[in-house]
């Protein structure tokens, strides 16, 4: 099939940027949404341009590199799943599409489509882990975890960082990714000795990085790869409140 | 060269434990004036980079993601090995460490294997206590599953999501570190050179890739941690930005490369589907517990699957394996595999791919229970392929997937390069030949949580490196170097893009240096690598500049070391007239078409010293001594 593409070009943080169009033809409904881009840079090289950047790495869905905006929706249109999972057969012959890096102002624009999320990470530092220096931990079966909390735990580790989130997020709130790490600790009884104060300090550093407040969307759910569930918002809400009371 | 494995006398159980007594420790307030160099943020990295600064050292670690979330630990699916014996099912560090020694065919050190055998225990409670949420059972305890190369039942797991787990206990405990100050993390930053001063490691010149900004890293000791190299192949289950630079760099400074023609060929992977391909997705081996593999029996037959009778199929697994069948090992599943596709029988539009069937699983169990065991993988399946494998069977073929082979180390994980140490898939060590499944985030983390900091200690106390900075000649002349390879890449102006070579490359490697080698096709690929590479460095388009972020220019640098390290690989593989785990030389086969070993001649390790481009490289020789094992051949019949 052909498409066309109208591609955010962008040369540098401080560089002023457009939308371009490209033709895009001979696409195999087989490929992933990557691998048209890449077949589209191998041209755009030939011709002397130069190629679109764009984060990616595992190209499998687990890694959270990649981060299109397509059509104006994080990680295009298919649900629960991330932009290197997606193939060209959810498009046809003759559409535009619009390719867009995430849009936040705690994500800067580094390139083209590449953003700077290491706001993730100073929130995870925050507060976001367990404190248990290798050595001396127990035997891993004296700690006994009921299935069920152990399945919540994982649903909330599941994120993968990438920050559609924070894309889809009219607020621009990055609400999803803290809860998710709050919950996922917060379900274990290992996390419970930093509980409160995990999640107050992961809160402050939110807010610390220009993520916007969360006013309850949903917008956030719906874009997630992994279909983490708003839920986890509520849980952080209310160890925040309870952290309150505590202090 | 010297091969000195350092591996400590005495009984092989006493081994780690009176090493560990006997190294020379850094007292605590010293530590923090000690910086160390770790490159790499994955299991090994991550691990090492938080146990490290936790002791109180100042370390500075670097990945090329923009995240050390993002290392391509992160992928692994199936789960992890330990030998904890929850199931009472006659598990022991001793089992774990035979099991380990066999499965690599009796291609690695003995002490080492015991070393991580014996680890392994203390690896899943570090885990646990920093909430890596590892599958449960109703009671609470933890749960196992099996794997290939075993009888028993000693792999954890967290879903289909162990790697992203593990990687991400790590990631917490490294970014703890970072908030207190001990670790400095440099992500998007590349490693391009090691600098190597009075016979030291002592530290390292990287590109800001978003600036492009050439830089120079001082430290006591360098750690590499920058995994496997399966990329040389371009199509693999590896991330895209998995690559050799860090290992190649080293070893064109000295550090010896062991066994680099140990590759591991993963028997399942979803079929490659056109000329666009970037990489290749894994199915968990998991599913050959209830798929039949199949092809048909008559050459070039084009019925759909559903068409062709039962007694014109053939489950040649289970025909030449009858007592493995679907379950036979990685390596000979993959042989199997490209056996019938050669003959003209594979499946698919390419014809390189063969039936994994769950029609017969369906019957027998009902949809629900398959679904159960294997939704996810199936739903990714589907995903890719557009083909529901609840009623059509599902095409798989082999992909290149792990490196056995890496930079030598020593029994402390040293290099032949003093002070540069290397850990994770990027060292040879554990695993011999032939990798079992769920033991390289074993191996990771072994080495970055239990291993590393240790033996780092013992070096810096003993080395007492002395005090260099960044104005030193030797990083002047490194800085110097890469800035005029980067200037290359950029002038050469030609016409092909970097992907189309490594392409080619990888079409090369896959033919002549894959699942089967001979010695006239090795001869060739060492004949077309060299005309490929020459016409690179003619003809490469890097569009762009150097003073931005490029990732043409990043992938130029991958691509042209792979060249080189393709070009090894070749050597050391046409240099073992010997089948052993994945490397399968035809000449060296049993009557009925195993693989055939040769105890007598190659029970070595081939590490092979860099003498300059112009010259041959150097084969040293390390002998694999077993005082505990007696070597046997391998059989699955
Ligand atoms: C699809 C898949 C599934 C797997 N499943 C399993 C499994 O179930 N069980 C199992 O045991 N094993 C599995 N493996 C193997 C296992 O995942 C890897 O061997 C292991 O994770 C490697 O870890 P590492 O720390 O050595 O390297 P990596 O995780 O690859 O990390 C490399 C690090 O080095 C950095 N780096 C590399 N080069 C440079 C440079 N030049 N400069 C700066 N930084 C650099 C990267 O940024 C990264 O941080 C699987 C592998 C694949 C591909
Ligand atoms: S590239 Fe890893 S999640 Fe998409």
């Amino acid at each position: 099939m052909n498409l066309k593409l109208r591609v955010w070009r962008q040369a540098d943080a401080r560089a002023a940027g457009k939308m371009v169009e490209y033709d895009a033809p001979d696409v195999s409904p087989d490929m992933s949404f990557l691998e048209m881009l890449d077949v589209v840079n191998e041209r755009l090289t030939e011709d002397g341009q130069d190629p679109i950047a764009f984060d990616h790495d595992c190209r499998e869905g687990i890694c959270g590199s990649c981060s299109l905006m397509i059509n104006g929706t994080a990680h295009g249109p298919m649900k629960g799943t991330a932009t290197c999972q997606l193939h060209m057969r959810s498009f046809k012959d003759g559409d535009l599409i619009n390719v867009e890096p995430w849009r936040a102002k705690a994500f800067p624009v580094i390139r083209d489509l590449v953003v700077d999320r290491s706001a993730f990470d100073r929130i995870i530092g925050a507060g976001g882990y367990i404190t248990a220096a290798t050595g001396g931990a127990q035997d891993a079966n004296s700690l006994l975890i009921p299935k069920v909390d152990a399945d919540a735990s994982m649903d909330a580790a599941a994120c993968i960082g990438c920050g559609a989130c924070v894309a889809a997020c009219p607020n621009a709130s990055a609400s999803l990714f803290t809860a998710a790490k709050v919950s996922h600790l917060g379900h274990l009884p290992q996390g419970q000795p930093e509980r409160y104060r995990r999640v107050l300090s992961m809160v402050s550093q939110m807010e610390l990085e220009d993520f916007g407040g969360c006013t309850l969307y949903g917008e956030c759910q719906e874009a997630c790869p992994k279909e983490i569930s708003i839920d986890n918002i509520s849980t952080m809400n209310r160890d925040y409140i309870m952290a309150g009371v505590g202090s | 060269m010297e091969l000195n494995s350092r591996v400590p006398a005495g009984p092989l159980e006493k081994k780690w434990d009176r090493h560990r007594f006997e190294m020379k420790l850094v007292n605590p307030a010293n530590k923090r004036k000690y910086t160390i160099i770790m490159v790499g943020s994955g299991l090994g990295g991550g691990a090492a980079a938080a146990t490290m600064g936790e002791l109180g050292y100042n370390v500075k670690c670097f990945c090329f993601q923009d995240s050390p979330r993002r290392a391509h630990s992160i992928a692994a699916q199936g789960g992890i090995n330990a030998a904890k014996n929850y199931q009472n099912d006659g598990d022991s560090i001793y089992r774990l460490f035979y099991d380990t020694v066999k499965g690599g065919d009796f291609r690695s050190r003995e002490a080492n294997v015991y070393r991580l055998a014996e680890i392994s225990v203390n690896i899943i409670d570090q885990c646990v206590a920093q909430g890596v949420p590892f599958a449960r059972e109703y009671g609470g305890l933890l749960a196992n599953r099996s794997f290939g190369g075993a009888q028993v039942s000693r792999t954890f797991y967290a879903r289909g999501q162990t790697g992203q787990q593990l990687l991400l206990g790590a990631y917490q405990a490294l970014e703890r570190q970072v908030a207190a100050g001990t670790v400095t993390m440099y992500p998007r930053t590349e490693m391009l050179d090691v600098v190597i001063i009075d016979g030291k490691a002592r530290g390292i010149v990287t590109r800001d890739l978003v600036t492009g900004k050439i830089e120079s890293h001082v430290a006591d000791a360098v750690v590499l941690g920058t995994g496997g190299y399966a990329n040389v192949f371009y199509l693999s289950t590896n991330a895209k930005g998995s690559n050799a630079t860090a290992i190649w760099r080293a070893y064109k400074r000295g550090a010896a490369f062991a066994n680099p023609c140990y590759t591991q060929i993963h028997p399942t992977c979803i079929p490659v589907s056109g000329e666009y391909q970037s990489k290749l997705t894994l199915m968990s081996e998991s599913l050959r517990n209830d798929g039949r593999v199949w092809v048909p029996k008559a050459k070039g037959d084009k019925r759909a699957p559903g068409a062709i009778p039962e007694d014109e199929r053939d489950y040649y697994l289970a025909r030449k394996y009858p007592s493995f069948g679907n379950l036979a090992p990685r390596d000979i599943a993959s042989r199997g595999a490209k056996e019938v596709c050669d003959e003209g029988r594979g499946v698919g539009p390419s014809g390189l791919g063969v039936y994994l069937d769950f029609a017969d699983a369906i019957k027998r169990l009902g949809e629900g229970v398959i679904r159960e065991r294997y939704g996810n993988l199936f739903e990714m399946y589907q995903r890719i392929t557009d083909e529901d494998p609840y009623k059509v069977p599902m095409r798989i073929y082999p992909a290149a997937h792990y490196t056995m082979g890496g930079l030598w180390v020593d029994y402390n994980l040293m290099s032949t390069i003093a002070g540069l140490h290397v850990i994770g898939e990027a060292n040879f060590s554990d695993h011999g030949a032939n990798r079992l499944g769920a033991s390289a985030l074993m191996q990771g983390l072994a080495d970055g949580y239990f291993v590393i900091p240790n033996t780092i200690s013992d070096y810096l106390a003993s080395a007492k490196p002395a005090k260099v900075d960044t104005s030193h000649q030797a990083f002047k002349d490194a800085e110097a170097q890469v800035a005029e390879r980067t200037r290359q890449f950029l002038s050469i102006d030609g016409k092909r893009t970097v992907d189309s070579f490594h392409r080619e490359l990888g079409k090369i490697m896959w033919e002549y240096c894959g699942m089967a080698r001979n010695e006239a096709g090795l001869r060739k690929a060492l004949e077309l690598i060299p005309q490929l590479r020459e016409e690179f460095w003619r003809d490469v388009n890097v569009p762009g500049s150097d003073v931005e972020l490029n990732q043409a220019l990043e992938k130029a640098g991958r691509v042209a070391d792979f060249f080189e390290l393709a070009e090894l690989m070749c050597k050391d593989a046409l240099h073992r007239r010997e089948s052993c785990g994945g490397h399968f030389r035809e000449e060296s086969q049993t009557p009925d078409g195993e693989a055939l070993r040769d105890d007598e001649h190659f029970a070595y390790v081939a590490a092979w010293e860099y003498a300059g481009d112009a010259k041959e490289p150097i084969l040293n020789k390390e002998p694999l001594v077993f005082e505990n094992v007696k070597l046997s051949q391998r059989s699955y019949k």
